[in-house]
């Protein structure tokens, strides 16, 4: 833990911290890893986001794919919970949803090891502060 | 086509680890709250969110800059900055999904608040039901103290606000800004007249700036971005976005944010991808127990504060229920209405007996009773009610009851006149039939009837006892031949 004593300091570790994260999806970088995120607000857990996530997370590490599978809040499609969204180093981000146990093996085996899009992918269909 | 969403208060749900502050540093996080601290002062911070014309997100659209600038004028040696995470309104979680994608973009609101409004201490009121949100909160509020975005001596500027939580037992009227205040004083949760407005003299007495976690969300952008980009999204007086939890008959059910200005159309059928399969658009429901139902006529208006209320709705904190043909408008307004009798606190009459009173005479019309003399008892009823109220509950209580009236009116007229509930949701104004040309007789029905109201003999047409029917529809169900029927 560090304690941020100046705006500048803020300003470092902000750039650090974005660099850092544009380091993993970048195509180039050798250390970049597939990362997946779990949508695990109360609506994910309660449609059973929580086994998805632990399942990918035993697979991904038993199948020998190096990839970060964290967390995150809502994405705002209920009607299809639960969603999780991957994102394939120098590819954009893909959501997924109604991912159940099965759904999430063939997103490991068809989409994360081929590329092969999986039925399912929620288009993302929201401009963000960056890009307004 | 064009992406008719644009997520501002939501820019981080979904995106960051909820409980990881370096998620949310990496994505400007704090950096709003430094800027302040360093670069801008209290007044000319109040000045960008005032220009902003960021109005209150929880329902009452007051704008925000102001508020702050009013609890920042009063003299006093203690203030308070208070977030009101009460979400109260059945079918609405805009609020819950911030905080749980989001807290920290709440917490570095309230500090910015903190300084401009010259409060050091944050309350965030929030509902016991939200128990992630509560521990995402808590981590939230740890790291922030830990990293030094709360606490004393904030980005070593000498700032000092601290936060701390407050729980709210789910009542709905402890959303409306003073019983809130009351309710966190351990006190009765019931409003009080305004003036004084908590802006003046709040939580124990003292100036306290209530603001809703939308609200909050969105500041932090605001301050990075300039007023000048938030200003230049939505309508007239109402700028930025707005949070809807999209709910009913519709395809996509989900939150969605879009820029003030959008048309219901665009909301139910662009990104809600429109109705269920099967279901047909009657009426959409906006702003909660305090908000109308709108028609097909209203889809075209360009949603925003003061749109909403001229047709007769209003904002409200952001539920957006779709309907279709088998929603029934007096049941609907009764469903509404019987939740505000359930939550009035009961301190002021018209609300708590003229509610009541309004609720029995929809009682009285979906059971077949009513009259035409009663639907203008309501009328009237209503407008008494939204008249005298004491508080924002009672005030708008009766609004989903005017709009079905004045939008749906034929519905209502046919419960009185004809006794008839075309949508078959008022199981009294409904009467199974056989027809005896179709039926040949089976006895199906009549052994599947739980209280044998079916006679008739075997292949000769069957007859249903209306006085013995108790409308299960067990019988249509099992009929083959479609020969039962509902008048």
């Amino acid at each position: 833990m560090t304690r941020i004593t100046s705006l500048k300091e803020l300003t470092n570790l902000r750039d650090e911290l974005r660099t850092r994260s544009l380091a993993r999806s970048e195509k180039t970088n050798p250390g970049s890893i597939i990362q997946v995120k779990v949508a695990m607000a109360t609506c994910g857990i309660a449609s059973g986001a929580r086994p998805v996530m632990d399942y990918l997370k035993e697979e991904l590490e038993k199948r020998n794919i190096p990839a970060l599978v964290t967390q995150t809040g809502c994405m705002c499609y209920c009607y299809a919970e639960p969603t999780v969204e991957v994102t394939i180093p120098g590819k954009e981000p893909v959501t997924f949803g109604f991912v159940n146990t099965k759904k999430a093996d063939e997103i490991i085996e068809k989409y994360i090891r081929k590329g092969e899009l999986v039925e399912g992918i929620i288009p993302a269909d929201y401009e963000t502060i960056d890009s307004k | 086509m064009a992406k008719k969403q644009l997520r501002i208060a939501l820019r981080n749900c979904g995106v960051i680890d909820p409980e990881k502050i370096e998620d949310y540093i990496g994505r400007d996080g704090y950096m709003a709250l430094g800027k302040v601290l360093t670069e801008l002062s209290p007044e000319a911070t109040i000045e960008i969110i005032k220009k902003s014309g960021l109005r209150g997100r929880g329902g009452g659209g007051f704008p925000t800059g102001l508020k702050w600038e009013i609890t920042r004028k009063v003299e006093s040696t203690q203030k308070y900055v208070v977030c009101n995470a009460d979400e109260g309104d059945p079918g609405a979680f805009m609020d819950r999904s911030v905080l749980e994608g989001d807290p920290h973009s709440v917490l570095e609101a309230m500090a910015i608040n903190g300084y401009c409004t010259g409060a050091d201490k944050g309350l965030i009121y929030i509902r016991a039901e939200y128990p992630l949100a509560v521990e995402r909160l808590k981590i939230a509020m740890k790291q922030a103290l830990e990293w030094g975005f709360l606490g004393d001596n904030i980005l070593g500027t000498g700032f000092k606000f601290n936060i701390e939580i407050r729980y709210g037992a789910g009542a709905f009227v402890c959303g409306e800004e003073t019983a809130l205040i009351h309710s966190m004083e351990g006190l009765r949760g019931e409003p009080t007249v305004k003036p004084p407005f908590p802006s003046e003299e709040g939580y124990l007495g003292k100036p306290t700036n209530v603001n809703n976690v939308e609200t909050y969300a969105n500041v932090p952008v605001i301050i990075l971005k300039g007023w000048e980009w938030f200003s230049k999204i939505g309508t007239g007086k109402s700028k930025g976005t707005k949070v809807f939890a999209l709910a009913g008959k519709i395809r996509n059910v989900g939150l969605i944010e879009v820029p003030m200005g959008t048309t219901l159309r665009e909301v139910i059928y662009e990104i809600g991808g429109g109705l269920q399969e099967g279901a047909v658009f009657k009426a959409v429901q906006t702003g909660g127990p305090s908000g109308g139902c709108l028609m097909t006529k209203h889809l075209d208006i360009p949603i925003d504060y003061d749109n909403l209320i001229a047709a007769g709705s209003m904002m409200g904190s952001g539920g957006m229920i779709v309907m279709d043909d088998s929603n029934c408008m007096v049941s609907i307004a009764k469903f509404y209405l019987d939740f505000t009798v359930e939550e009035s606190c009961g301190k002021c009459s018209p609300c708590r007996i003229g509610n009541k009173r309004l609720s029995e005479l929809l009682e009285k019309i979906t059971k077949g009773d009513g009259t035409l003399e009663d639907l203008d008892k309501l009328r009237n009823l209503s407008t008494v009610i939204k008249d005298t109220s004491l508080c924002g509950l009672g005030q708008t209580s009766p609004n989903p009851v005017l709009s079905t009236i004045e939008n749906f009116y034929d519905e209502y007229y046919e419960h009185v006149t004809a006794k008839k509930c075309r949508s078959g949701v008022c199981k009294s104004l409904m009467m199974y039939i056989i027809d005896a040309e179709k039926c040949i007789g089976c006895t199906l029905c009549a052994r599947n009837c739980p209280v044998n109201a079916i006679t008739g003999e075997r292949k000769q047409a069957h007859t249903i006892d209306p006085e013995k029917c108790i409308k299960c529809g067990a019988c249509m169900e099992k009929c083959k031949f479609g020969a039962i029927f509902i008048n």
